[in-house]
């Protein structure tokens, strides 16, 4: 069984290049000049505009109105990923306290509560829920982008999940120690869940970095533009013009993958770990 | 269920209260909206609405135009979900089956997981530039004329190539700790009983993936049906025009370019009851997983 | 320290599942109590209920002299060693030591005196900064047990805490926890399954079954006198036999024979009714040879299957019945058949050797065989 596999290596290089020379490419050819590219196609090659364009997108404004960096965007992104794990940590591992160690009445119905949000993802629902934000007065916030995808219980779960398999001599064993609901979940279940709530934060991170049709709704005002969804606004600029800034447009999409792609290569092991474990 | 358990009056309202209420004002109400509003129709003025009953369902219906979409709809999820799985479980198997560098192929296949789609999207519309893309250039050895946001069908392939090369690497996580997660011993057992690997994999391996498979398949129909929004709405440069859309990205036209509220909820709602199918299915199947697992 | 007091304890599951049933005792100060009985006897339930983890359907506890029904586990002045330790996996040793007297306002010098205490009792000194996770397993139940010693409890209470280890390192801390008990006279009540660490462990043994107290007693009278045939196969290794017995002619006689005559087996007659379940320990045979059987005692023919040596002695498996090649008939397949003898560890036997033996009258143990009580004599 321990035979070296060729082919086998082979098919997973194949795979490994796919996956990953179109960033390559992507990125070599962001730092070449513009004109260059459109004559040439795209680079294989490193160019030596890298610090020009790179620099430039990060600090020249742009847009519509000229008013928004991607120094900016990339601020709007950070605070649109961490406030959005952040948030669905709290909330999520709160309720599912509530729900796992607390003899309540009405567990059941809480339950299915929360738990219907998984039934009914955030597009099939975009226009009334534009109309509630809007008309809470929520367009163009940071509360506007991040609060409403919260609704919704994929955190609840995994923390049940988790929650459920902490061994229950824990909650026992830290009763008879004096420990009530309050510092028991502070002391002992918070710490026990330090490997969940990384996992978690690196999952939600990624899925709130990565928003695009509710950042593209909720904010038409550019200061709160984030990288992905300006992505759109790169389109609008690049038709019609005659040389497009494909460098700037690379650029841009090398800057909104980097962070996400980092933490999620960085910290592999426990997000993996997170999504597989909890997410069945 | 666990035991022992807290009995405390109010903390635990307290607790679910952030929850339940971001939860109703987000969730619930907007979901509410959605379907009173496809039973009415919205002056265009702004003077209220008509409640019309089921019309907006038989307008929406009736049309060729969303008929098409439908179709298309179906056919993209059925072909990016396909390829999608199958090219991420032959990687998974190999990357299961290599002794050396099995984590090193892991982490080169499994961070694309942690591309956005419209980046996925805009990266993929300069692979497919007129000018610029590398892939015009491969087809054209091919003698294909490839023109994708002027041809159909040319603007759907890049759609499907797209959304299948951002899929992989999900579906290459669960089915590589899937194959990971199948004992030792078993794999040991087979590897007596049957000479033929093909076969061990056939009559051995997939019967134990097939829990994965199963959550996968569900979890990539819905990835195709709506995640994909950015990939679409970047792909067609935000110019629909004759290009493939998908049902999500019709009732967002309609809600918001159109204006028409009444035939976007109506959509929604058809939407909804498409997802709510899939999820349920994925429901029992949990459910089954709970009790036999 | 404390007595502990149970009156009429019950507890009935919502579903209806009664699991336990009225169960009544005093426990001494300082005394050592072990509940002993197969898995789901109500013996775990019922030290729950004593901690305070689980609720009382009715009836009283009183530790001292508090009753304790509706007060907190944490204000019951116990601790307890969990099966699985129950150690917080993310807290070094010492806090994990610590925790309980940091939350109840205990002074720091105090909790400090108290850790390094128990730490040196226990030898665990050399480990305080660790975490669990880097400790063995008999290292990890010794903080388990130093979590409940800082404490300075009225009570102990103990769930199944050796069964995580080796066969060895049970032993070992078996001997540990009596020794600790005894020179800090806390009142204990431990649980377990294994009759053998209950036997070695108890001042008074408790054998649970199906909900309620089937004997209360120290071991030694356990042993020697079980109340019924449940205690009397579950206290002791091997179990007791249990053989039905119908009396004819005056004496006893396998059920499963119909003739007087050829009997392999007569006992005691006990004059009272036609039959009962006859009891003897495996230790307490002598072979016919060197004992001929007297008027009352037990006189046995068997046919060997297996000789299982352990060392010390051998165990021999046979079945009752000397001519099984013969007339046949004798050996049926009901367990009762089939006997444990204890043999010398020199014993050659071989399978299918016919062989008699006989046990005294005083060795002997009757038990109805409806109600599986013990007949007094």
């Amino acid at each position: 069984m321990s035979r070296f596999k060729p082919l086998d290596h082979l098919i997973l290089m194949l795979g490994a290049f796919i996956m990953i020379a179109p960033v390559v490419m992507a990125f070599l050819t962001s730092t070449h000049s513009a004109v260059a590219i459109h004559q040439n196609g795209l680079m294989l090659s490193l160019g030596d505009e890298f610090l020009s364009t790179y620099g430039k997108v990060l600090t020249h404004k742009g847009g519509f109105t000229g008013q928004v960096t991607g120094m900016t965007m990339l601020m709007n992104s950070l605070i649109l990923g961490v406030g959005f794990a952040v948030g669905k940590i709290i909330l999520s591992m709160l309720a599912a306290y509530a729900l796992v160690y607390f003899r309540l009445p009405l567990a059941s119905l809480f339950f299915w509560i929360i738990f219907t949000t998984l039934l009914l993802p955030l597009e099939v629902r975009i226009l009334p829920s534009y109309e509630v934000v809007q008309g809470l007065g929520m367009l163009n916030s940071y509360s506007g982008l991040i609060v409403p995808l919260l609704a919704s219980a994929t955190g609840t779960f995994y923390f049940r999940q988790f929650f459920r398999s902490v061994p229950e001599e824990l909650v026992e064993a830290a009763r008879i120690d004096g420990a009530g609901p309050v510092r028991f979940f502070l002391d002992i279940l918070v710490p026990t869940s330090r490997t969940m709530i990384a996992a978690i934060f690196i999952i939600m991170f990624v899925y709130g970095w990565n928003q695009y049709l509710w950042p593209t709704l909720m904010t038409n005002d550019e200061g709160y533009y984030t990288l992905v969804r300006g992505i759109k606004t790169i389109l609008l600029a690049w038709i019609g013009s005659n040389i497009p800034e494909y460098n700037e447009a690379f650029a841009l999409t090398i800057l909104a993958m980097l962070p996400p792609v980092l933490i999620v290569v960085v910290f592999q092991s426990w997000f993996i770990k997170g999504l597989t474990e909890s997410d069945k | 269920m666990k035991r022992a358990q807290f009995s405390s009056p109010l903390l635990p309202y307290f607790l679910l209260a952030p929850q339940l209420a971001i939860i109703f004002i987000f969730f619930y109400w907007p979901s509410a909206q959605a379907i009173q509003s496809s039973f009415y129709i919205e002056d265009p003025f702004g003077f209220g609405a008509t409640f019309v009953g089921l019309e907006n369902y038989t307008t929406v219906l009736g049309s060729s135009e969303y008929l098409r979409i439908a179709q298309f709809t179906l056919v993209f999820t059925l072909i990016v979900t396909f390829l999608s799985l199958s090219i991420a479980l032959v990687l998974a198997v190999k990357a299961d089956a290599v002794l050396t560098g099995a984590s090193t192929y892991r982490s080169l296949l499994m961070w694309v997981y942690a591309i956005a789609p419209p980046v996925a999207g805009l990266m993929g519309i300069m692979f497919f530039d007129q000018h610029i893309g590398p892939l015009v250039d491969l087809a054209a050895l091919f003698g294909w004329d490839m023109r994708v946001g002027v041809n159909y069908y040319d603007t759907a392939f890049a759609m499907v190539v797209i959304a299948v090369w951002k899929q992989i690497p999900y579906n290459f996580i669960f089915f590589l700790s899937g194959l990971q997660a199948i004992p030792k011993h078993l794999r040991e057992a087979a590897a007596i009983d049957c000479r033929s690997e093909l076969r061990r994999f056939w009559t051995v391996t997939l019967p134990m993936l097939a829990p994965t498979a199963f959550f996968l398949l569900i979890i990539n129909m819905t990835y195709a049906l709506f995640d994909t929004f950015g990939i679409i709405d970047v792909v067609t440069r935000n110019e629909p025009a004759n290009n493939p859309l998908t049902l999500v990205y019709k009732v967002y036209l309609d809600g918001f370019r159109s204006n028409d509220l009444g035939g976007s909820s109506a959509q929604s709602v058809i939407l909804m009851i498409v997802v709510l199918v899939l999820t349920m299915a994925q429901f029992r199947f949990i459910e089954r997983r709970v009790h036999y697992g | 320290m404390a007595t502990i007091s149970l009156e009429e304890v019950r507890k009935i599951y919502a579903g209806g599942v009664e699991a336990v049933k009225s169960v009544s005792m005093d426990i001494a100060d300082g005394e050592f109590i072990v509940l002993v009985g197969p898995s789901g006897c109500g013996k775990s339930t019922l030290l729950r209920m004593i901690a305070g983890l689980e609720e009382i359907s009715s009836g009283t506890i009183s530790i001292g002299d508090r009753v304790v029904n509706r007060i907190d586990p944490a204000d019951r002045d116990i601790a307890m060693v969990f099966q699985n330790y129950a150690l917080y996996p993310h807290m070094s040793v010492y806090n994990n030591l610590a925790y309980g007297l940091r939350n109840r306002g205990v002074p720091k010098d105090e909790i400090d005196r108290r850790v390094k205490e128990a730490a040196r009792i226990l030898e665990i000194g050399a480990f305080l900064e660790r975490k669990p996770k880097a400790l063995s397993g008999g290292q990890r139940q010794r903080v388990a047990m130093g979590r409940a010693i800082v404490r300075e409890p009225a009570a102990f209470l103990f769930d199944e805490p050796l069964s995580n280890l080796d066969a060895k390192l049970r032993v070992q801390m078996r001997v540990e926890i009596k020794r600790l008990q005894k020179s800090l006279g806390t009142t204990s009540v431990y649980v377990t399954h294994d009759q053998l660490e209950a036997m070695t462990l108890a001042d008074r043994l408790v054998v649970l079954n199906g909900g309620a107290i089937e004997q209360i007693g120290d071991p030694i009278s356990v042993y020697e006198q079980p109340a019924s045939t449940f205690v009397a196969s579950f206290i002791g290794s091997p179990a007791m036999n249990l053989i039905p017995v119908s009396v004819r002619d005056g004496r006893a006689t396998l059920d499963s024979e119909t003739a007087a005559g050829g009997s392999s087996l007569s006992g005691p007659d006990l004059g009272n009714g036609t039959g009962y379940t006859l009891g003897v320990r495996p230790e307490h045979f002598v072979p016919a040879s060197e004992r001929p059987a007297g008027p009352g005692d037990l006189s046995l023919t068997v046919t060997t299957t297996v000789l299982e040596p352990v060392g010390a002695e051998s165990y021999l498996y046979a079945s009752i019945g000397g001519d099984s090649g013969a007339t046949g008939a004798t050996v049926t397949n009901s367990s009762a058949a089939h006997v444990v003898i204890r043999v010398p560890a020199a014993a050659r036997h071989q399978p299918g050797e016919v062989l008699s033996f006989t046990a005294t009258a005083d060795r002997l143990h009757a038990f109805d065989k409806t109600t599986g009580k013990r007949i007094p004599r």
